[in-house]
This record gives structure tokens, C-alpha cells and sequence, in this order.
């Protein structure tokens, strides 16, 4: 057999790197459903879903089968292509930042570095660009369905995702700024030199950062206490009142992956990505396949515990009102996020 | 590969350009620009100005056109009644725009020596960090522009706080 060309090596390796990590992505997203209503049941006193095989752990495959087989519903008077193009857009956008997550220390195989689909050197950016797109999805829904709560939902999603957008690319400049790279692999490797120490939330004082980011993020991906688009007691379900089928189902996906992302992200830029919190302390220990699978699991346990508080908070949370949305995005979390840009360059300036 | 990614952006550019003229309802019309906007900025990446075309995304289509995009929804505005249009705008527009046509072209085919040709690519395959140099041109040579540029931005968000205010 002849040997595969550079470029063959190179192409082949990519497209199975986007078919595992678009697999596991799409895999994590139904079982972040379940997780969700199994901690929230328990929440709340009840069970959460417990027929479906062992656990209730089958339960995403029969939520599955029960979208995919409902009668796909198309609302006379909407507006038709833009109607179907809609989920497409949000479910495609919230699907394609994960390409630039580093999801594991660098390892190269045959000049392909395996555990990131794409290394760009300007990662943020590209994620912050993709997520700014994500919002013709839920905007183009709401309008184009012809619908009076559809189209309230939409806008008050739109006006929401504007509004957090700025505090979210403000909050992250301080990172950015020790890190002095907008490469997400850089941004990591700026945080591993001492465990947990040298993270950007303990070491880094980035902690003011981390909570205007995180609060940004939950208003971004419309989740509780920010979900006002989809407020049921106003608005029966917001933003996809008329979608049905597999229709609802990607915007349902949508939403979930787009929590892993900024989960991804939230680890990535302020807990230290896939290195281990305890740095050099212990011994690597087993072969280079155990080295190499251990950052991948400290990721995975990191992002974890993201989507666990995610859950939490919307079992603890009441919901915003609408001014008080606008008003704490505007004039709270922005000053807050300039205020820690302007010290953290001067510290870095100082320390200079 | 950057030829065939040229080749392909730069006719959906066009195409979208055309569409946002065509389109009868304005909402296909700023989607049609948004198109335009994101092919424009596959072409920037071609070329090697990464940090311009995320900046394009991000600013352009993610938020002046979601803006757009926004009050044509807000206003819920109907499809344009198609008129015949102007007589000025036909005699006037058709040879106005082919002469624009032809002196862009003449200019870059006569003065293609003095401008260079561009590099399809050619940026992305050495490692320049090109956002670190422009924020050093930025902070730099062309430090006072940048500053009268953020001072007529801030006029103009004094002028529409002050549009916005309800009187007293």
C-alpha cells in the first residue's frame, strides 16, 4: 500500500475528528436533557424520568423517536423558507463552535493535532462571531411563524442577546489580555503552570470577570433566570410556539449546545481548559495513552460540573422581570466589566 | 483551495448583492446583505486578514445587521409596492454605474504594478500574528485618527440618548 500524501493524511484525520467530536457533542446534548430533568426532579422532590431503561438512562432515544415520528406542522400564513431556515441557522451555529475548542493537551499525530478540530489563532473571536450569528436563527423564527407570542419571544430574545453580547466580549477581554493571545490553546497554556493556582479565576483574579461572563452567558443562551423569550406563563412557549417535530427539536438542541459551548468556554478561559488542577504535584504515572486521556477527563468533569450549576441555578432562580433584565445587563454588568478591564491592564502595565 | 474559495465567496457576494437589489420584501433584503457581509469575510480570511474578518462578522452581521434586522420586524413592514421607478434613475444610474465600472478597472488593470497583487492565501501559510500588528499601527502611527473616530462615535450616542429621552 502506498503512503497517503500530507494533505490525504491531513483531510482524512479532519473529517474524523468532526464526525467523533459532532457524535459526542450530539450525544452529550440528549443526555444534558436528561440530566437536567433527572437533577431537577430530585430538586423538586419527584423522580424525573425513570421507565425507560435502567435509571431512565434510554429516555433521550424514545424523546428522540417521539420527535422525529410527530406530524411535522407548517402554519398557513407564515413566512416558508425563512420558517424552515430558521432552526437550521440556530441548531448550525450553536453546532459549529465547538470546532475550536481544545478539548485536550496538544497531541500530534502525524503533524494533525487530534484533540482540537481546528487550532485557529483567533478561537474567541471566531466564537464570539458565531454566537452573534446564532441570533438570526431565533429572531428569523419568531418573525417569520406569524405568530403574536412567537413574535414577542423572538424579540425580547433578540433584544436580550444584543444587550449581554457586550458585557460577555467585555468580560473575556482580561483574560485575553494576560494571555496576550486570542488563540484558545494559548489562552490555556498562559493558565498551566502551577495547577489551579495559575488559573485565570484564582491566580489570574479574574473572578470578577467569571461572574459577569457567566451571567452573560446564561442571558446569551436564554436560560433561566434570563429565559423570559420562552416565559410559558406569558407567552405559551416563545420564540417556537408554531414549530413542531423535528422543527422544535433542533431548536431544543440548539439550546443545549449551545450550554456545552459556553461551558467549554467558561473552562477554557477562566479554570485552566484540560490541565489538572493539581499541576505538577502528582507523578505522571501509567503510559502515554493514560497522559494523554487524563486532560480529556479533567476537561469533561470541568464542563460537567458547568452544566450541574446550569441546572442548579435554574432550580434555585426566579425569573427576571423585563426591565430588571435590561437594567442589570446595561448598568451593572457593563460598568463591572470595564471597570475590570481598566485594573487588569493597569496591574499589567505595573507588574511590566 | 483558495482559488476555488475565492471563486466561490466572491459570486455568492455578488449574488447576494443582487438578491438584496431584487427582493421585494425587506426583511430577504437584509438577509440578502447579511449574505454579502459573511462572503466578504471568507474573502478577508482568504487573503490572511483573519482578525478583519472576524471583526466583520461580529460587528457587521452580528450586530448592525441584527439591528436591521430587528426594527424591520418591530415595524412589521409590508412588501414594497413595486413602481416603475424614476425616469432619472434609469438614464442617470445604468451609465453612472457602468462608468463607475469601468474607471475602478481601468484604474486597477493601468496602475496594477504601483498597487501589487494580492497573495490568495498567501498570509495564511507563515505564521504573522496580524492582529498584534495592527493594534500596533493603531496605537501608533494612527493613534489621533483612531481617537477622532471613538469621539464622533461617542457624539453620536450623546445625539441618540438625547433622541431617545422621553421630556420631562
Amino acid at each position: 500500500m502506498r503512503p497517503l500524501t500530507p494533505f490525504l493524511t491531513f483531510l482524512l484525520l479532519s473529517i474524523l475528528k468532526i464526525v467523533v467530536v459532532l457524535v459526542i457533542t450530539l450525544t452529550a446534548v440528549a443526555y444534558t436533557v436528561l440530566l437536567e430533568r433527572k437533577v431537577l426532579g430530585r430538586m423538586q422532590n419527584r423522580w424525573g424520568p425513570s421507565r425507560v431503561g435502567p435509571f431512565g438512562l434510554l429516555q433521550p432515544l424514545a424523546d428522540g423517536i417521539k420527535l422525529f415520528l410527530k406530524e411535522d406542522l407548517m402554519p398557513l400564513a407564515s413566512e416558508r423558507p425563512l420558517f424552515i431556515i430558521a432552526p437550521i441557522i440556530a441548531l448550525a451555529c450553536s453546532l459549529v463552535s465547538i470546532a475550536v475548542v481544545p478539548f485536550g493537551a496538544i497531541q500530534n499525530v502525524k503533524g494533525v493535532d487530534i484533540f482540537n478540530v481546528a487550532n485557529v489563532n483567533i478561537g474567541l473571536l471566531v466564537i464570539l462571531g458565531i454566537t452573534s450569528i446564532g441570533v438570526y436563527g431565533i429572531a428569523l423564527s419568531g418573525w417569520s411563524s406569524n405568530n403574536k407570542f412567537a413574535l414577542l419571544g423572538s424579540l425580547r430574545a433578540t433584544s436580550q442577546m444584543i444587550s449581554y453580547e457586550l458585557a460577555l466580549g467585555l468580560s473575556l477581554v482580561g483574560v485575553v489580555l494576560r494571555a496576550q493571545s486570542l488563540s484558545l490553546r494559548d489562552i490555556v497554556s498562559s493558565q498551566s503552570a502551577h495547577g489551579a493556582l495559575s488559573w485565570n479565576i484564582f491566580g489570574g483574579f479574574q473572578f470578577v470577570a467569571f461572574f459577569v461572563y457567566l451571567v452573560a452567558a446564561y442571558a446569551e443562551t436564554n436560560r433561566s433566570p434570563f429565559d423570559l423569550p420562552e416565559a410559558e406563563s406569558e407567552l405559551v412557549a416563545g420564540y417556537h410556539t408554531e414549530y413542531s417535530s423535528m422543527k422544535f427539536a433542533m431548536f431544543f438542541m440548539a439550546e443545549y449546545a449551545n450550554m456545552i459551548t459556553v461551558s467549554c468556554v467558561a473552562t477554557l478561559l477562566f479554570f485552566g481548559g484540560p490541565s489538572s488542577p493539581f499541576g505538577h504535584l502528582i507523578p505522571a504515572f501509567g503510559g502515554a495513552i493514560v497522559q494523554a486521556i487524563l486532560p480529556i477527563l479533567w476537561f469533561v468533569l470541568k464542563v460537567l460540573a458547568f452544566l450541574l450549576l446550569y441546572i442548579w441555578v435554574r432550580g434555585t432562580l426566579p425569573r427576571f422581570r423585563y426591565d430588571q433584565l435590561m437594567g442589570f445587563g446595561w448598568k451593572v454588568l457593563l460598568p463591572i466589566a470595564m471597570v475590570n478591564i481598566i485594573v487588569t491592564s493597569l496591574v499589567l502595565a505595573l507588574r511590566a | 483551495m483558495q482559488l476555488a474559495l475565492f471563486l466561490i465567496f466572491g459570486g455568492l457576494a455578488v449574488a447576494g448583492a443582487l438578491n438584496l437589489l431584487l427582493q421585494k420584501h425587506p426583511i430577504n433584503s437584509a438577509l440578502s446583505l447579511v449574505v454579502v457581509m459573511m462572503s466578504l469575510a471568507v474573502l478577508y480570511w482568504s487573503l490572511g486578514a483573519e482578525f478583519l474578518a472576524a471583526a466583520q462578522v461580529i460587528v457587521y452581521s452580528g450586530a448592525i445587521m441584527v439591528l436591521f434586522v430587528f426594527v424591520i420586524m418591530l415595524l412589521n413592514a409590508g412588501e414594497e409596492e413595486r413602481t416603475t421607478g424614476s425616469r432619472a434613475a434609469y438614464i442617470a444610474g445604468f451609465p453612472g454605474a457602468a462608468a463607475i465600472f469601468c474607471l475602478l478597472s481601468f484604474v486597477f488593470l493601468s496602475e496594477s504594478k504601483a498597487l501589487g497583487l494580492a497573495n490568495l492565501g498567501g498570509q495564511l501559510s507563515h505564521a504573522t500574528n496580524n492582529i498584534s500588528e495592527i493594534s500596533s499601527v493603531l496605537f501608533t502611527k494612527l493613534l489621533l485618527p483612531f481617537e477622532v473616530t471613538s469621539i464622533l462615535i461617542l457624539v453620536a450616542i450623546l445625539g441618540a440618548v438625547v433622541l431617545a429621552r422621553k421630556e420631562q
